[in-house]
């Protein structure tokens, strides 16, 4: 019996209970040979395994990688019959999309006005094979999709703002280990339990700004049961292909508004998984790192202290940190998706900047002022987080003015108004009611709010 | 290859670690290799093929960054809720949880009753130090009245949480307490508990030391009176039947259900 002195820290555990008192403090602890029984009591307590029983040669099991390169570009067959028109409500239509998409994990909490998405696929998951499951509240429904993320699943969890407040430590635990997984955060009125069954748009900033760390995300807003099926594909392939938490932002109106939905041939993107890479960040080019899973036998370290690319964690060099945090927030921006919905753009020289159904409603009071020769234009952002900055900068110079219609005190107004040096408008209404295209017409016309 | 110092070799990325001096955690370390080892010599454990996941918190360093297997190192108290992620996407995996009690039973109180209830199979084990001991050695859930912690000067006044009671309420389908100081039984215990852990969700309570922060303050001066007082607060359930318990120790070993659990320690 020996003690190895570079890993014994000393503690006396082992002198103190070795029945021969065979142990002695002496420059470091030692075994007097003689007195020592070989009981191997010591060598179980020892609580840093110092103590050698005896000494054999040992080389450390390398992980056994049989999987080969996976990931990229496929097409993808619809679930739904295609070409045929579905009449569908908006939660259904994101229930499907994400179910086209790939995704075969579903964790939830009931809430309203998202509960219908759980409901479908309570009932749609078991029939493809994919798992669901009502989770004790939202934080553990985060939770599980990233576990089932990294089990190799597409996943996504739906709630409504109450649930995204409970989410969004777990929501900073997928940026920091690039996990992706889609959120759908359909919008009621707030603050707190609010208006549960009431739209708003209260929640846009926190799908941005409301996790720790103040990381970039990305965030789509569809305006028609078309674009909840179709922004939802689209979520998941941004989140696989960049490897982040992607939010869906709709609202109690759209999830429940029941309209024509015609299935299209999707394109759709699976992680890209190279064996041996490093599976963290930071990558040359700010590309999303390869993403094994835990069948892979990479020996996976997940964890959501800042750590080095292969998932060591390191937290107090300030120099590897600030570079997995540049690559974490440039991996979005440098190649930053955009989708915007432009109309009657060209000559505009009022443009509306919105987002989700105040889009699609604006549209109506445009059309409305065009015939009355007014030159106004609308800007709509289908992808709102990250913010397309260069497209809003193109329309700077000639637009006199830029107006912000939203169902909540003005938060996208903010955004517009840093990035552009014209004048901007904030119409803010959160009477839990939807805005009225007549207000907003009544507004391009005569000013008034 | 049972001798500890090999199996540190063998099972952890690297040896030394960041534990203070006398850290229980590390004698659960040995045992828990010890059981692995023993088990994958009868191959009933794949040990780095298995889904380690932990919380947040000393106990939860322990499979992540040591253990040279899967890890996921998840948020303060959701590593059950990360489990069930992970076992329900991907069935055939052996998951185990390994993390302390405030990030199990404090924080993450809601989730260890309704994944219990849940009954997925995974192993977990609760390492119990009584006080939060990566922040500074504040008290918990399960932190003893009159404790002296350093949010209580004047000693804990809250009544704890028995873990054992909880599980068992929370109709837990296997509960185990084990100390450390007792390692020949901790070893049995963890073996037990891995098998079990592959068809239902196996409970297992570590009775750990934190000699830095709940020793040094509680007239508990070194690890090893730490451990001697651990002996002497637990009785093992065998003898506890035989000798009907007469000091009302606390009783180690597995636990059928609440009554046994009662009527051992009346």
């Amino acid at each position: 019996m020996e003690i190895d002195n570079s890993l014994c820290k000393e503690c006396g555990i082992c002198m103190e209970f070795c029945q021969q008192k065979a142990i002695v403090k002496n420059d470091g602890l030692k075994i007097i040979q003689e007195k020592c029984n070989s009981c191997r009591q010591c060598e179980l307590l020892c609580p840093e395994g110092a103590i050698c029983f005896k000494n054999e040669e040992i080389e450390k099991i390398k992980s056994k990688i049989k999987s080969e390169k996976r990931g990229g570009w496929i097409n993808s067959k619809p679930l739904l019959k295609t070409g045929q028109k579905y009449f569908l409500s908006g939660n259904d239509a994101c229930a499907e999309g994400a179910l086209a998409a790939g995704c075969r994990f579903f964790a939830g909490y009931p809430i309203t006005p998202a509960s219908e998405i759980l409901e479908r696929m309570a009932i749609r998951m078991p029939k493809l094979n994919g798992s669901f499951i009502q989770m004790e509240d939202e934080i553990a429904s985060m939770a599980a999709i990233i576990g089932a993320s990294w089990a190799g699943v597409k996943s996504m969890t739906a709630t409504s703002g109450p649930g995204f407040s409970l989410m969004q430590e777990n929501i900073s635990f997928a940026d920091m280990t690039e996990t992706p997984c889609v959120i759908i955060n359909v919008q009621r009125g707030g603050p707190s339990t609010g208006m549960p069954t009431k739209p708003s748009t209260g929640d846009i900033r926190m799908a941005r700004w409301g996790d720790h760390g103040g990381l970039q995300h990305i965030a789509l807003c569809p305006a028609s049961v078309q674009e909840c099926y179709d922004l939802t594909i689209k979520a998941f392939n941004l989140s696989e292909k960049y490897r982040t938490p992607v939010i869906i932002l709709t609202d109690a109106f759209l999830a429940h508004l029941t309209e024509t939905l015609i299935i299209k041939p999707q394109k759709v993107f699976n992680r890209i998984y190279i064996p041996n890479e490093p599976p963290f960040g930071p990558t040359k080019n700010y590309s999303a790192p390869s993403m094994p899973n835990f069948a892979d036998g990479e020996h996976l370290m997940i964890t959501g202290s800042a750590h080095d690319e292969r998932g060591w964690r390191n937290t107090a060099d300030s120099e590897s940190y600030e570079k997995l945090i540049h690559h974490l927030e440039n991996k979005i921006i440098k190649k930053r998706p955009i989708d915007v919905e432009k109309f009657f753009l060209e000559d505009a020289k009022q443009i509306i900047v919105a987002y989700g159904l105040v889009g699609r409603i604006a549209k109506e009071a445009i059309k409305k002022a065009r015939k009355k020769g007014e030159k106004i234009g609308l800007l709509r952002l289908k992808i709102l987080w990250p913010f397309p900055t260069e497209i809003i900068k193109k329309y700077e110079k000639r637009c006199a003015k830029f107006i912000v219609p939203e169902m909540n005190q003005g938060q996208l107004f903010f955004v517009v108004r840093e990035k552009v040096s014209a004048k901007v408008v904030s119409l803010p209404q959160q009477d839990g009611e939807l805005i009225n295209p007549e207000r907003i017409y009544k507004y391009i016309m005569k000013g008034i709010w | 290859m049972t001798n500890i110092y090999s199996l540190r070799k063998k099972y952890l990325r690297i040896e030394k670690t960041t534990f203070c001096a006398g850290c229980g955690y590390g004698i659960f370390t040995n045992c828990f290799l010890k059981a692995a080892e023993e088990l994958e010599k009868e191959g009933k454990f794949d040990f780095h093929k298995t889904i380690f996941i932990s919380g947040i918190g000393c106990a939860a360093w322990i499979p992540n960054p040591y253990f040279l297997a899967e890890t996921l190192h998840t948020t303060h108290g959701r590593a059950l809720a990360f489990a069930t992620g992970v076992k329900l996407a991907k069935p055939a995996s052996k998951i185990v949880v390994i993390s302390g009690d405030g990030d199990l039973a404090t924080i993450g109180g809601n989730h260890l009753i309704h994944t219990l209830r849940r009954n997925l199979p995974m192993s977990i084990f609760c390492l119990n130090n009584y006080v939060y001991g990566m922040t500074g050695g504040q008290p918990g859930a399960t932190t003893p009245q009159k404790t002296i912690t350093p949010v209580t000067p004047e000693g804990s006044i809250e009544k704890p949480f028995d873990i054992i009671k909880l599980a068992l309420g929370a109709e837990a389908k296997f509960v185990s307490r084990y100390p450390i100081v007792f390692p020949k039984n901790l070893i049995k215990g963890i073996k037990k508990n891995l098998l079990i852990g592959n068809e239902k969700s196996a409970f297992t309570e570590v009775i750990s030391i934190c000699p830095t922060h709940f020793g040094r303050k509680n007239n508990l001066t070194s690890p090893a009176k730490m451990l001697e007082a651990q002996k002497e607060q637990y009785i093992s359930k065998k003898k506890a039947l035989e000798t009907q318990n007469p000091e009302q120790k606390k009783v180690f070993g597995d636990f059928e259900s609440l009554d046994e659990y009662f009527n051992l320690t009346k």
